[in-house]
């Protein structure tokens, strides 16, 4: 029971500080609430028994990439212009690709529905052994380099980060001509 | 009487269990009383770190320290200062965006706070031992990084914000080395739980096994607390006081706060990490050198209350080294600060792993903790040599640049351009950047 | 197992409290005597001119996207390091590629200049 009221608290919580994302006009706020989703995605991953994933969403979405969009924000030249209205020309796009993403987890959950059969509202996950949890990680270390598995995802992964760097330095940075001169 | 033998023994927990019984509550209950030791703690030991810091930081500087509140020593020094921040105004400014301007200094501490729930300070006693333990330990700290965009952004004010950025700019760049430097310790113990990284260190610390390791992670927790050689958060001289320019009251004891449990917190990892915690492995090293058992603290009697001097012994041990540093370095510029970084610490763990890890595969499963231990310590040594011969050569290729550069320099005066004055300078160096593209 | 964050849990939820005490206590015990010079923005003794929060350079969101490629590799390798023991040649084999791919991005980044603080 505790833990449906901790679910609904972490729903209300993402889903209240989402909102205040796209609402919010000034956008240092609006990076602020969503670290506050993150925060409540991560307390999702707890309530899975997903710690490894609750901690990595820490380490990754709040303590990097937030700092990355803050970053991003103050280099932008008129971030600070409370008057910027919240939507822009392209919300009938925006909207378009929310729908496309709402109805593909429509069918998702659709698949598993209905979750457990019986006692639905007690109990909506099938529990898990303790000695699984508590080997979850060093599981999860083997399946991301065993190739039956995420070897190649892993691998990839690896690319895309390099892409990622390549690339935005080659962006945001002054050509090397320029910069020699 | 069981009562107080079980408060003797630190198993306090276990005979509250038994005289409860196993009903939810009691858990609620016992983790309730947790954290609450916990976190008094925390805040307490506080009082005693600032006095223990500047008196050691006044005998370094040849000066008396604390000596007049609370009789020879100064002891209540520091209580006298809690007091006069309590009896501080408090009020925010009116420029500054105030529930972003509020919440920083609660972020903080509630960030220091939280990574103690894992430290383990004696056999059995510990918050919680997270499987994952190491990692959220990083998780969690990463959270402080926040607090300071926060503070920095809601104070309003310009030095505040540039003091922010340059803090957070620090604090990232230096957790790379931090998060990959711990790796190797998780790889040899097999698991990222604080108890389990203990258990590993029963006959070979890890200090003595990856000293690099603990060097890179030594180096970097200095820079992520803001101590000095690295407390560019606070460069009085430069931005006056950093992110918390304008905190007063006890909103700005909260910053200090933070500052000296995470220290403390640091030691205390660092002991764990790389000194065994509460275990003995230097005493273990020895008996088992000459073939006797180790001695395992969690199976003896008062085994709880020796691994808790043991471990408090090693956290102010290390904290000490804190002390000491910040006596005898000067503070680093920025730019040194981040060139270390990246073009040091960064590539050097980067190295360090993946020797560590092949390393480690390589070595022959029937070979003892000691054997191994001893191949680890080889290739660490070597790594480490190596380090010091490349900063040799590349350190004397800079000297030679610049000794060459000097000499044209006078060569091309001697030959009388003396009258010049002024144009001589641009002269001088464009001649100088001549001779170091010809080499 | 979710009895370990409970503890975690009742952590977070007490965490608070312990800022919170004095920085209440801070509020009640000491004066409240407000005036517009007072909670002028500190700085030279001057009103400050212009806003606060302006435009920084590049070089901070660099340093910023180097770290979290870092940090996402880092994720990664945490588990690998927990498993160790039970992986083969071949895994290691593979973690070594994908540390060796990241140093070539930290490479290139100090070949740009780009690690440059100016």
């Amino acid at each position: 029971m505790a833990e449906q009221i901790i679910f609904v608290i972490l729903a209300v919580l993402t889903i209240g500080s989402a909102l205040a994302v796209v609402t919010n006009r000034n956008l240092f706020r609006s990076a602020l609430a969503l670290m506050v989703t993150f925060l409540g995605v991560a307390g999702f991953y707890v309530l899975l028994e997903a710690g490894f994933l609750a901690a990595s969403q820490l380490l990754v979405y709040i303590g990097a990439i937030s700092i990355l969009i803050i970053f991003a924000i103050m280099m932008t030249r008129r971030m600070m212009q409370t008057s910027e209205a919240s939507f822009n020309a392209q919300w009938g796009l925006g909207l378009f690709a929310a729908m496309v993403v709402l109805v593909i987890l429509g069918f998702v959950i659709g698949n598993y529905w209905p979750l457990a059969p019986a006692d639905m509202f007690l109990q909506t996950r099938t529990p898990v052994s303790d000695a699984v949890i508590e080997n979850s990680v060093v599981e999860l270390g083997k399946a991301i380099v065993s190739p039956n598995a995420f070897v190649l995802p892993f691998e990839l992964a690896s690319i895309l980060l390099l892409a990622a760097l390549i690339g935005s330095i080659v962006v945001a940075w002054p050509p090397q001509e320029e910069n020699e001169a | 009487m069981e009562f107080l033998k079980s408060l003797v023994e630190l198993t306090l927990f276990d005979y509250l269990r038994q005289v409860w019984g196993n009903a939810a509550w009691v858990e609620v209950v016992l983790d309730i009383i947790g954290v609450v030791v916990v976190s008094t703690f925390c805040l307490l030991v506080v009082v005693f770190l600032i006095w223990l810091e500047r008196k050691v930081i006044a005998r370094i500087q040849d000066r008396i320290g604390p000596n007049r509140v609370g009789g020879k020593y100064g002891l209540l020094q520091t209580v006298a200062d809690v007091l006069k921040l309590l009896s501080k105004e408090s009020f925010t400014p009116a420029d500054a965006d105030k529930p972003a301007y509020n919440a920083a200094p609660f972020l903080i501490v509630i960030s220091a706070l939280l990574m103690w729930a894992v430290l383990p300070f004696a056999p059995g006693v510990v918050g919680v031992d997270l499987n994952i333990g190491l990692f959220y330990i990083l998780s969690v700290s990463s959270i402080s990084v926040v607090s300071l965009l926060l503070a920095g952004w809601g104070s309003n004010n310009k030095y505040a914000l540039l003091g922010a950025f340059r803090s957070v700019a620090q604090l990232v760049s230096y957790e790379v080395p931090m998060i990959l430097s711990l790796v190797v310790p998780i790889l040899l113990a097999r698991s990222m739980s604080t108890q389990d990284i203990i258990g590993a260190q029963l006959v070979a610390p890890f200090m003595f096994v990856v000293p690099l390791s603990a060097i890179i992670f030594f180096i970097s927790s200095l820079a992520e607390t803001g101590r000095t050689p690295f407390d560019l958060l606070e460069a009085e001289s430069e931005i006056v006081a950093g992110f918390h320019t304008e905190y007063s009251g006890m909103k700005f004891g909260m910053f200090f706060l933070a500052e000296f449990m995470s220290t403390l917190f640091m030691s205390g990892l660092f002991a764990v990490v790389y000194w065994g915690g509460w275990s003995l492995p230097i005493l273990n090293m020895i008996l088992s050198l000459f073939g006797v058992t180790p001695i395992d603290l969690s199976v003896i009697a008062f085994g709880r209350l020796i691994g808790l001097v043991v471990f408090f012994v090693k956290m102010f041990a290390v904290y000490f080294v804190y002390i000491w540093i910040r006596g005898t370095l000067p503070r680093v510029r920025v730019d040194q600060l981040l060139n270390f970084n990246w073009k040091f610490l960064v590539p050097l763990t980067l190295v360090l792993v993946l020797v560590v890890a092949v390393v480690d595969k390589l070595i022959p499963a029937e070979m003892g903790v000691l054997g191994r231990a001893a191949i680890h310590l080889m290739t660490n040594l070597l790594i480490g040599f190596g380090t010091i011969e490349v900063l040799r050569q590349s350190a004397r290729r800079k000297r030679l640049l610049v000794e060459e550069v000097e000499t044209a320099v006078s060569h091309h005066d001697d030959h009388g351009h003396g009258d010049h004055g002024h144009d001589d300078h641009g002269d001088h160096a464009m001649h100088g950047a001549d001779v170091v593209a010809a080499h | 197992m979710l009895s370990d964050w409970q503890f975690i849990a009742i952590f977070v939820v007490l965490a608070p409290i312990f800022p919170a005490a004095p920085v209440i206590l801070n509020y009640v015990l000491g004066p409240k005597k407000p005036n517009p010079i007072k909670q002028e923005t500190y700085e030279c003794g001057i009103e400050t001119i212009g806003s606060s929060w302006i435009q920084f350079k590049v070089q901070y969101y660099i340093y910023a996207l180097v770290f979290v490629v870092f940090d996402i590799e880092a994720v990664f390798l945490f588990p690998i390091a927990a498993a160790y023991g039970q992986l083969g040649l071949f895994a290691v084999m593979e973690t070594v590629l994908f540390i060796f791919l990241l140093a070539v991005g930290l490479l290139y980044a100090w070949g740009r200049g780009v690690l440059e603080w100016v």
